[in-house]
């Protein structure tokens, strides 16, 4: 009878408890409403340019007609990805994409932390601002004026790249139109633009480290080079394993507004990577199924990317992204 | 403090290294700027390395001869301004309530801004909604798909959160201040430095974008500075500044040369003048975003 009384009891008390949580948030609801009202054109936003895309992907899966609109074209399953799959771009783009995406990740990657690392050691605050001025000034360059730049100092008639070379003896080089210079030429000059800005983050995180440890590694008789090895580079791991994931994540997304730029015809066996197969059949070609397919193998093998080397780095490191 | 030999000897080495970097970086631009008022041929002939030869502004006066340069610059203000307004009031609006404890769903919400992150519909879903609005070649079509950056949501969010106190926002509640009134009279006043972050991250991405402006506008008057940009740096086409009449082939090609240069340096100009304080800035803007990330 006791226990019986007490189930009762515990049950209501359950309830009640319950209610009163959805209670509180009622109220808290009523009481906000001016924050909804708020949020409320960022959710519309989102709803319209973000997730009403999402919805028309399908478009993927159909044989789109103006006419008829996105929902009535008839439905053909994965004719068009077949299509991708079989065509003779298909492995020259995933090639180019990829060997772009890798030697990016391989080289534009690393040299930010070693650049902190480097700005981090100087004690000479005027020569560690000037530095840390000059390498983050040309982030703000556009991608047009970086492109017209590369394009100016590379042009083998008039640039100054091969009026060094035509100096040394050399022959010029016409960079632009080698398929074979291009990856190295984005790359590069993506690092020349990138480095100084990327390294601000590992900075900040080198900045946290707590200089007793350095200290106290001092008094152990640790050299310059461990105490680096073992206390700056375990202190931005963080850091640097966070901006690994979300870097692997983007390897498929190689940007399209400097490739697109700097393709042009004799190139294009080098240059020409998912992004830009996209624009050209899509946009220009009006191939709006097709080309949304590529598009959306894309995205998808970004976002399957993305999650596994985060349930990677979950596994063999303490932080993730989620 | 005392430092072993082999300390010494990476200290300058690291000196060193940073200073080629740092010359490998500046070069470049100082080039672009010498070669911009230095006459054509000397350019042409290698004779520009340290200081412009035979003082020139040639490069400037085709560029400005040129009306449709000075209609791309007023378009990419007018952008510029209106985006940047559109902007900062949706990052408000969105990083507000999700700093808050109390504001239910915020969970939710932040999983649906957050995903946008990571997968979209792509260029050509996009470009079908943007058709399907008719907002193909319009003025709008500038300023409202990029309404808001989800990046830069979350960095305001964690300013919120971190560097306004609560117990304020409390008092202004006991008090009867209602949740738009403690936002515009308690939260905005103390987030100057964030605002300033969030301008100039805005500004500069609409200054320097060309993508939207080249797959949605089709008429030569809404074009921003960026694509006629893209003409004369990337496409070399400037038939029009370039004089076919007056002589050779050579002649014009120098030309056209300058005129590149110059473009680089009246394009930049605003920027270079902004750019000590977008570098304080900015850099702040990163610090706040890293701290969690």
């Amino acid at each position: 009878m006791e226990q019986r009384i007490e189930r009762v009891e515990s049950l209501t008390h359950h309830r009640t408890k319950k209610t009163i949580r959805w209670r509180r948030q009622a109220m808290h609801i009523r009481r906000n409403w001016q924050l909804y009202v708020l949020f409320a054109p960022v959710l519309l936003y989102f709803i319209v340019f973000h997730y009403v895309p999402m919805y028309g992907v399908q478009i993927a899966f159909r044989d789109f007609i103006a006419t008829k609109g996105i929902l009535d074209s008839p439905w053909v399953g994965l004719k068009h990805f077949e299509r991708f799959f079989d065509s003779y771009y298909f492995w020259r783009i995933l090639r180019n994409t990829l060997g772009i995406g890798l030697y990016e990740l391989a080289v534009g990657f690393p040299i930010p932390i070693i650049l902190a690392l480097m700005i981090n050691e100087v004690r000479n605050s005027k020569f560690r601002r000037m530095v840390q001025t000059v390498t983050y000034a040309p982030h703000f360059l556009s991608t047009v004026v970086m492109v017209g730049m590369i394009m100016m100092f590379l042009s083998p008639v008039s640039g100054l790249v091969n009026q060094v070379i035509a100096a040394f003896g050399g022959e010029p080089i016409s960079f632009m139109t080698e398929p074979s210079w291009f990856k190295s030429i984005y790359v590069w000059s993506g690092v020349w633009q990138g480095m100084g800005w990327s390294s601000i983050i590992y900075l900040a995180a080198l900045a946290g480290i707590d200089p007793q440890l350095h200290e106290a590694a001092k008094v152990d008789g640790a050299s310059w080079l461990r105490r680096i090895w073992h206390i700056n580079l375990p202190g931005i791991m963080p850091t640097i394993v966070i901006l690994l994931i979300l870097n692997i994540g983007s390897i498929l997304g190689v940007g399209f507004e400097k490739v697109f730029l700097m393709q042009n015809s004799l190139n294009m066996e080098a240059s020409d990577v998912i992004s830009t197969n996209v624009y050209r059949s899509g946009i220009l070609g009006a191939q709006y199924s097709y080309s949304a397919a590529v598009g959306l193998f894309n995205s998808v093998v970004n976002f399957i990317l993305l999650i596994s080397v985060n349930r990677i780095a979950r596994k063999v490191s303490s932080s993730s992204l989620w | 403090m005392p430092q072993s030999r082999s300390e010494r000897i990476a200290s300058v080495a690291i000196y060193c290294i940073l200073t080629v970097i740092t010359l490998l970086v500046l070069y470049p631009l100082y080039f672009v700027l010498i070669a911009s008022f230095s006459a054509p041929e000397t350019v042409m002939r290698g004779e520009v390395w340290l200081w412009p030869k035979e003082w020139s502004f040639v490069g400037y006066e085709r560029l400005f001869a040129n009306s449709e340069i000075g209609r791309g610059f007023l378009n990419t203000l007018l952008y510029t301004a209106a985006g940047t307004s559109l902007n900062l009031v949706m990052t408000i609006a969105a990083a507000y309530p999700l700093s808050r404890a109390d504001f239910t769903g915020r969970g939710v919400f932040t999983l649906i801004i957050v995903f946008t992150m990571f997968f979209s519909g792509g260029m050509i879903p996009n470009y079908l909604l943007i058709k399907e609005l008719g907002m193909l070649d319009s003025f709008w079509v500038m300023i409202i798909p990029t309404a808001v950056s989800v990046w830069n949501i979350l960095i305001m969010r964690t300013f919120f959160q971190s560097s306004i106190p609560k117990e304020l926002q409390e008092a202004a509640f006991i008090d009867g201040c209602s949740n738009m009134r403690v936002l515009l009279r308690i939260v905005l006043p103390l987030s100057g430095p964030i605002l300033a972050v969030m301008v100039l991250f805005y500004a500069v991405g609409h200054w320097n974008s060309y993508f939207n402006a080249m797959i949605y506008l089709s008429s030569r008057d809404n074009y921003p500075l960026q694509l006629f940009l893209r003409e004369i740096l990337v496409q070399g086409q400037m038939q029009e500044m370039v004089d076919i009449s007056d002589d050779s082939l050579a002649r014009s090609l120098m030309d056209a040369e300058a005129i590149k240069y110059a473009a680089v340096i009246v394009t930049n100009l605003p920027m270079l003048m902004l750019y000590p304080f977008l570098q304080k800035y900015f850099v702040k803007g990163v610090m706040i975003g890293s701290i969690k990330g």
